[in-house]
């Protein structure tokens, strides 16, 4: 059962230097990025959506009022929502088993959606339920947080950089569950995060801030492939698509995509069952441009495709935008300044996108 | 030689009494105070914090004045029909409750401001309400506070002497404690009898401060591993 509530807020506050000013509806499926370097104010937002800061403005989550200047502010306790936050933050004098059961316990019966069995089997805490929390990992921490939140049966999930507090292990080890959050819950999640590949692996829609102010807002695949993408350190260009795995070919180690019309990739050996929905991230310097078929070469995937737009970024190098036969499909590839007169590029030019490496996002 | 246990139990029954008054008073005020950002708070803090820094004769004797027959708490104590306080138990109870006060207060304001706002905004964002996160989360969360407390305001409150001398005379089986019969042995050179009790309460006093120090150090290893592994 789906429960189609969006939120949609105007928030504004200000402390010292920074101010946050913010408009936004996000919709009521699927998880919602807030995207930004720290200090954007992606916290702040998360935090007075879940009614833990006071801004000014209103807030309403469907038909619900969950703020309204100077009439109504609900306290979080009063709003259908959990909150995962960076550090696990378990309660220290309760046992895992007895964490979990906290918001359980809250949730009045007729509202409780979520099942306590099934919860402690998904996410694997069936040995740990009598332990206390000092003795336990980051990763296992943060899975008895993610299984207390959903526990009291929120209409709304938030997460804060749920993953930046965990060594490589310890994410890798989350991943798989943040992932399956979309097929496990029907209700939408608002995730922080500061790094690209949480928003390419993760996220469905994607809002970026800079300064306390929205810079760009849509579907996360569309807003990772646009030419413009507002920097982020440290962060290479490229772009997000989705595809299916069709097949695996054993013999060569390889897998087979399917991607929207008709198009076909082969990628290095993907660790997923075929049939499977994948995200795909083509970073620009990955794809080279050529004008004709090229003969006798090394690379498996090249593909037909037409110039839309271009941008100088670094000196010496243009960010080039192409989209794929079919017209849903596009990419993004890095090339020098010095091929791009060569070759006598420009805007609609048909040419050959060669794609020499690829990795699985989601 | 015969011990006057009567000294004794009037000190227990009166540390006791003072120790549990105090946590009822003194928590509100300890969790007010840590979570307060009232320009007052620090007026309030030091107000309570006065007993540690004034002689105690000075704390007795403005007591005994407000609660003796022309002070405004002996009018109100006689209105009610329960006479003046000074010189009975029910005064040198009143009187351990604000000597005593800022070794209950402290140590749990300090506790509640360890756990940190973190704990009780998760709280809040499972379902607690304000209460709910108090007795859930806080106070089990600044146990050893309590227990600091609870072992502070019971032995200072057993050694007060000039506050008792000032409100609560010398009265035997009322008002007679031990800090004050040692006093009175001590005034008839019976320094047997004096002995007797001195030493009592130097082995009293290690004993308790040893039992406090070893249950925080456990709590403080405890939570040192805990900071260790995060």
């Amino acid at each position: 059962m789906a429960i189609c509530k969006g939120i949609e807020f105007q928030l504004h506050t200000s402390r010292g230097a920074f101010s946050l000013d913010v408009k936004l509806h996000i919709p009521s499926q699927g998880i919602t990025a807030l995207f930004g370097h720290s200090g954007s104010g992606k916290t702040t937002l998360l935090r007075a959506i879940a009614g833990l800061e006071k801004c000014a403005g209103y807030m309403h989550f469907g038909k619900e009022i969950w703020q309204e200047q100077g009439r109504v502010f609900l306290a979080p306790e009063q709003r259908p929502i959990a909150y995962v936050f960076q550090e696990a933050s378990l309660f220290p004098h309760l046992n895992v088993r007895e964490n979990l059961e906290f918001g359980l316990k809250r949730t009045p019966a007729h509202k409780q959606r979520v099942d306590l069995a099934e919860t402690i089997t998904w996410l694997g805490l069936d040995h740990l339920l009598r332990r206390s929390p000092d003795g336990l990992s980051g990763g296992e921490r943060q899975r008895v947080a993610i299984a207390r939140a959903l526990l009291s049966s929120p209409e709304l999930l938030l997460m804060d950089e749920p993953l930046s507090a965990l060594d490589g292990k310890a994410r890798a080890e989350i991943f798989p569950y943040l992932e399956r959050l979309h097929t496990e819950l029907s209700i939408p999640v608002i995730y922080v995060t500061h790094a690209m590949e949480e928003v390419a692996r993760l996220a469905d829609h994607m809002v970026q801030l800079e300064a306390g102010r929205v810079v760009a807002e849509g579907a996360a695949v569309d807003l990772l492939s646009r030419l413009h993408q507002r920097p982020v350190a440290g962060e290479e260009p490229g772009a997000v698509i989705e595809a299916r795995l069709a097949a695996h070919d054993e013999a060569h180690h390889l897998s087979e995509l399917s991607l929207a019309a008709g198009l076909t990739l082969l990628a290095p050996k993907l660790d997923a069952e075929p049939g499977t929905l994948v995200r795909i991230r083509i970073p620009a310097r990955e794809v080279s441009i050529s004008l004709q078929l090229p003969e006798g070469t090394s690379i498996l995937n090249i593909l037909p495709a037409r110039i839309i737009d271009f941008a100088e970024g670094d000196p010496g190098r243009v960010l080039v935008q192409l989209e794929l036969e079919g017209g849903v499909i596009r990419l993004l590839s890095r090339i020098s300044r010095y091929s791009w007169d060569r070759l006598g590029l420009h805007k609609g030019k048909q040419v050959q996108a060669q794609i020499k490496s690829m990795g699985l996002a989601r | 030689m015969l011990i006057d246990w009567q000294p004794v139990w009037l000190t227990l029954k009166l540390a006791t009494l003072t120790t549990v008054l105090l946590l009822l008073i003194g928590t509100p005020i300890a969790w007010w105070l840590s979570q307060t950002g009232s320009r007052f708070r620090h007026a309030i803090s030091a107000v309570v914090a006065l007993p540690i820094v004034l002689p105690p004769t000075v704390l007795g004797f403005y007591l005994l004045v407000f609660l003796g027959p022309h002070g405004p708490g002996g009018a109100f104590t006689t209105w009610l029909g329960l006479g003046t306080l000074p010189f009975t138990f029910a005064g040198l109870v009143v009187a351990s409750v604000f000597y005593s006060l800022p070794f209950v207060v402290q140590p749990i304001q300090n506790a509640f401001e360890a756990i940190g706002k973190r704990p009780l905004e998760v709280a809040a964002t499972l379902g607690a309400g304000p209460w709910d996160r108090f007795f859930s989360v806080a106070v089990p969360l600044a146990r050893p506070g309590f227990l600091s407390a609870m072992v502070l305001g019971f032995a200072h409150t057993v050694g007060e002497f000039g506050v008792v001398l000032m409100i609560g005379g010398n009265i035997p089986g009322e008002t007679k404690v031990l800090s004050v019969a040692i006093y009175d042995h001590v005034e008839t050179l019976e320094y047997a009898q004096a002995h007797i009790l001195s030493a009592g309460m130097v082995g009293f006093a290690f004993v308790v401060l040893l039992g406090l120090y070893l249950v925080n150090g456990r709590f403080t290893s405890a939570s040192a591993r805990h900071e260790g592994r995060a």
